[in-house]
């Protein structure tokens, strides 16, 4: 596993763990066609797969699937799986506390926020003296529909890197709102389409909104509905929303907001709006290309990842002494990590979205 | 700086000419000078800073940042200047409390000697922001690449002073950056510019086609009729010792066709069509004439090979007499004489079609002479030349469009109030022999149809898709399955571009041919046959 060119790690040689009764890393967690699998514990980190115990880390549904036997996960994760999947999506459900320790066969486990979407979390396993944080997705930007990031010192981070190349720097969500709303203004007789994945980029879009003191109401696709509702019984103040149904025909929605998922719009759906000017909230707006072959013609960089600066910035926080990097562009991150000295390796896991933002 | 940064990364993603003229007018309304008139320049294409060079970028990124970070960020972006205004590395302690403005990048680029002009780049890249980084780089390498050409900008100035655009046009070559003066004027706080300098565009006049019924109102003998030649509409204008070509829209294209401005030894401003050939042999094809088009620059071999010429069918001012108020009986003569004293071969006179009445003159029109005819003008007798699209005095009367029955390939979702629709269509015919028979593309079209028939193909496309490339779908066409389209276009050029060879010029959608079977549609040898004419 470990690659001989790696002498950046101060941790004793691995092969003397069982002498020094220290776990190596990669006994502690690796990876299955399934997901990241721990042994010692027996349970997996977001399994792609129905598995006997899983432990999800946030709600999206390329990390939190339906069918497996028992699930350890935040409260509000384990409510949004029952709102997406119906409330028998796993056999039995445990919800962890932020910050409690819970262990399961000897191996220590506790939940911290990763400030990606409404109940996400990282995961941090520790066993024998070794400590691994798996980070789930995580950003570092302020986001006041999630709680913030709390980075977990650790021996190996394991860390997303879906916006792993240094192109990626997301500007302030602000900005981009601020973008938003002169468009807005600009065409008062479109209606703006923005796409937004349903949980969580599309409730902090509205949230940015109302933020930025726009108090008219937003139109949303159906499809958000019943996450937003949630949003809003977690505290979460997403004003009036009101469904984008055609009642007194396409002026209804001149000059309008309405949120949906990217996909809604290039669907029939869309042609019930004015001269709509589509617009994406999403960190792949970053790149103009990728605006321009999805016909977006107002992209909003607003991501619920981490982008370049902040990736980095927490892989030197967490102290950790080796970064295993999985999904996204994994070469980047650890070329950046080997140029610092800081051992780091490629997770190959299988089953995740890369374009999931 | 960053509304100019602002203004280009919308007008890249809009698709809309409304809505460019929308964001232009607005970035003129809300901009000061000289900014607003050096955004201008930019956009036209006459800014210069020529002591900065692209090639420096790459140079200079990787002195800041790992070469291989930066590779890997360049393989992923795949354009330079948007890679390194994303990845240049900012330093906090260089930022300073505003951004730089538009005015003050410029003249620092523009002040730059040869040997600090890299440094002067590095300097403006530390000061600024992603978008301004990216922006300020696209001034240096020139060339936006916006999707704003020079006469959508001026339509703009138009639309944002609610002025003729033709009047933007005669003025243009007499101004210079950053406009302040046009800008004053067209904000009703000055005069309109004086135009003081020689050789200046005139705006064009232009005909309006010939609509159902319209001949049966116009009496023959008002007309004059002229073969109309399917090259590019050209003004030379040569005064003062300066000479000029124009295109249609007053761009300034002399630097394309040295040859033909290098026989304008003359003092008037004629008006006419640019062709290729000689004209006391032979005219050359569109084709030939497609070697000269679209280059800044020319080598002298293409020079002989396909020689420029002008075919005159105006004239608008001869020596200090403006002529444009005359009949066109009378400056045709004036033309005659005129051209009579120029180099014939570069100069020759569009010669008349004589024709009894109009359904004479429909059998001409139908079978032209020559193949780079495309049909007939008609020129009213006592027309005056007047600036513009005036309804009666010039009709341009077409040959009919050639057309091809082609098998719907792909289809691509629009733009705009069409983005929810595959609009789209790549189109392909048959070819390979007996058994073998495979489509090929042959070009693609996205108009001619009405908002139902839109409405059935978009339907027939999502039930047909086979395969999906983003915003692209291939659609079932096989020798049993496909939707056939009849594909009206006016010509073909030869092309080395596209697999089946060639390219049709100005593709749409006809009819929609739900009722033939698609092993029905042509072949490539009936469009190669129509090449070879």
């Amino acid at each position: 596993m470990r690659e001989s060119a790696v002498t950046y790690n101060r941790l004793p040689a691995p092969e003397l763990y069982p002498i020094l009764g220290i776990m190596r890393a990669s006994d502690l967690l690796h990876p299955r066609p399934e997901g990241l699998y721990c042994p010692p514990g027996d349970f997996f980190i977001d399994p792609v797969r129905p598995v006997n115990r899983a432990l999800i880390t946030h709600g999206h549904s390329d990390h939190a699937r339906s069918g497996h036997r028992s699930v350890l996960a935040t409260q509000q994760t384990l409510d949004i799986m029952g709102l997406r999947y119906g409330e028998n999506f796993a056999d039995t459900t445990q919800a962890a506390q932020l910050g409690e320790t819970i262990v399961l066969d000897g191996v220590s486990i506790s939940f911290h926020p990763a400030g990606h979407v409404l109940g996400s979390a990282q995961i941090a396993v520790e066993h024998q003296g070794t400590r691994i944080v798996a980070s789930g997705d995580y950003k570092r930007q302020k986001d006041a529909t999630c709680a913030p990031f709390e980075p977990i010192q650790c021996d190996v981070f394991i860390t997303e890197a879906t916006f792993g190349l240094p192109v990626f720097r997301h500007p302030p969500d602000t900005e981009e709102i601020a973008r938003l709303l002169k468009s807005a203004a600009q065409f008062p007789e479109r209606s703006h389409l923005v796409g937004a994945y349903a949980l969580g980029k599309a409730q902090r879009v509205m949230r940015l909104l109302r933020d930025a003191g726009y108090d008219r109401p937003i139109y949303i696709h159906g499809a958000l509905e019943r996450l937003s509702e949630y949003y809003q019984t977690q505290g979460i103040d997403l004003g009036t929303l009101e469904p984008a149904t055609v009642e007194g025909g396409k002026q209804d929605f001149a000059g309008a907001v309405v949120v949906g998922p990217p996909s809604a719009f290039a669907d029939r759906w869309a042609r019930r709006f004015p001269d709509p000017i589509s617009c994406f909230a999403s960190g792949w707006m970053r790149i103009r290309q990728r605006a321009k072959q999805g016909g977006v013609e107002l992209p909003l960089i607003i991501s619920d990842h981490a982008d370049w600066d902040e990736l980095t910035a927490t892989i030197k926080e967490t102290g950790a002494e080796e970064i295993w990097v999985t999904h996204g562009r994994e070469e980047a991150l650890v070329r950046w990590c080997e140029l610092e000295g800081i051992a780091a390796r490629p997770l190959h896991l299988v089953g995740y979205e890369d374009e999931g933002d | 700086m960053n509304r100019f940064a602002e203004l280009l990364d919308r007008l890249v993603l809009t698709p809309s000419r409304n809505g460019k003229l929308t964001l232009l007018t607005d970035y003129f309304r809300s901009v000061g000078d000289p900014d607003r008139g050096l955004a201008l320049a930019a956009i036209t294409g006459d800014l210069n800073i020529a002591a900065v060079k692209p090639a420096m970028l790459r140079t200079l990124v990787t002195e800041r940042m790992d070469p291989v970070l930066f590779g890997y960020s360049y393989d992923y972006v795949g354009d330079l200047a948007e890679t390194v205004s994303l990845v240049w590395p900012q330093t906090p302690g260089n930022i300073p409390n505003r951004e730089p403005t538009l005015g003050e990048v410029v003249a620092k680029l523009q002040a730059a000697s040869r040997s600090d002009g890299p440094k002067v780049l590095a300097g403006l890249l530390d000061s600024a922001g992603i978008s301004a980084r990216f922006a300020i780089i696209k001034l240096v390498t020139g060339g936006l690449r916006i999707g704003v050409s020079a006469r959508l900008a001026k339509q703009a100035l138009a639309d944002f002073g609610k002025v003729d655009v033709t009047e933007i046009e005669e003025l243009w070559h007499g101004l210079s950056p950053p406009y302040t003066a046009l800008f004053a004027w067209l904000e009703g706080k000055a005069e309109k510019p004086r135009n003081s300098a020689m050789a200046l565009f005139r705006p064009v006049m232009l005909s309006n086609p010939v609509g159902d019924g319209d001949l049966e109102k116009l009496d023959p003998a008002d007309y004059a009729a002229e073969w109309k030649w399917d090259g590019i509409r050209v003004q030379a204008v040569a005064e003062g010792g300066i000479r000029r070509l124009y295109s249609r829209t007053g761009d300034d294209v002399s630097g394309a066709f040295p040859d033909l401005a290098g026989a304008m030894d003359f003092s008037a401003t004629l008006d006419g069509e640019l062709l290729v050939g000689d004209p006391r042999q032979a005219t050359g094809t569109f084709s030939d004439l497609q070697q000269r088009l679209n280059r800044k620059t020319v080598t002298p071999k293409l020079q002989q090979q396909y020689p420029a010429f002008m075919r005159c069918y105006d004239v608008l001012q001869i020596g200090d007499e403006d002529l444009r108020a005359l009949p066109f009986r009378e400056r045709r003569g004036r033309l005659e004489t005129f051209v009579g004293t120029l180099d014939p071969s570069r100069f020759d006179l569009s010669p008349f079609v004589d024709f009894a009445d109009w359904q004479a003159l429909e059998e001409l029109r139908r079978a032209p002479p020559h193949p780079i005819i495309e049909g007939v003008m008609l020129k009213r007798w006592d027309s005056p030349y007047v600036a513009g699209r005036p309804k009666g005095p010039w009709f341009k009367w077409k040959r009919d469009p050639h057309t091809v029955d082609a098998v719907l390939m792909y289809a691509q979702r629009g733009h705009g109030k069409r983005s929810s629709f595959y609009s789209d269509y790549t189109f392909g015919v048959w070819s390979g022999g007996e058994g073998e028979e495979e489509l090929v593309p042959v070009g693609k079209a996205y108009f001619g149809f009405t908002d139902e028939e839109l409405k059935q193909i978009d339907k027939y496309v999502r039930d047909n898709t086979v395969e999906r490339f983003g915003p692209v779908r291939s659609v079932r066409a096989d020798r049993d399955n496909g939707l056939v389209l009849e594909v009206a276009f006016e010509g073909l050029n030869r092309s080395t571009r596209h697999k089946s060879g060639v390219a049709m010029r100005f593709p749409r959608i006809s009819r929609l041919r739900w009722d033939k079977p698609a092993n029905e549609a042509d072949r490539i040898e009936t469009l190669q046959a129509l090449l070879d004419r």
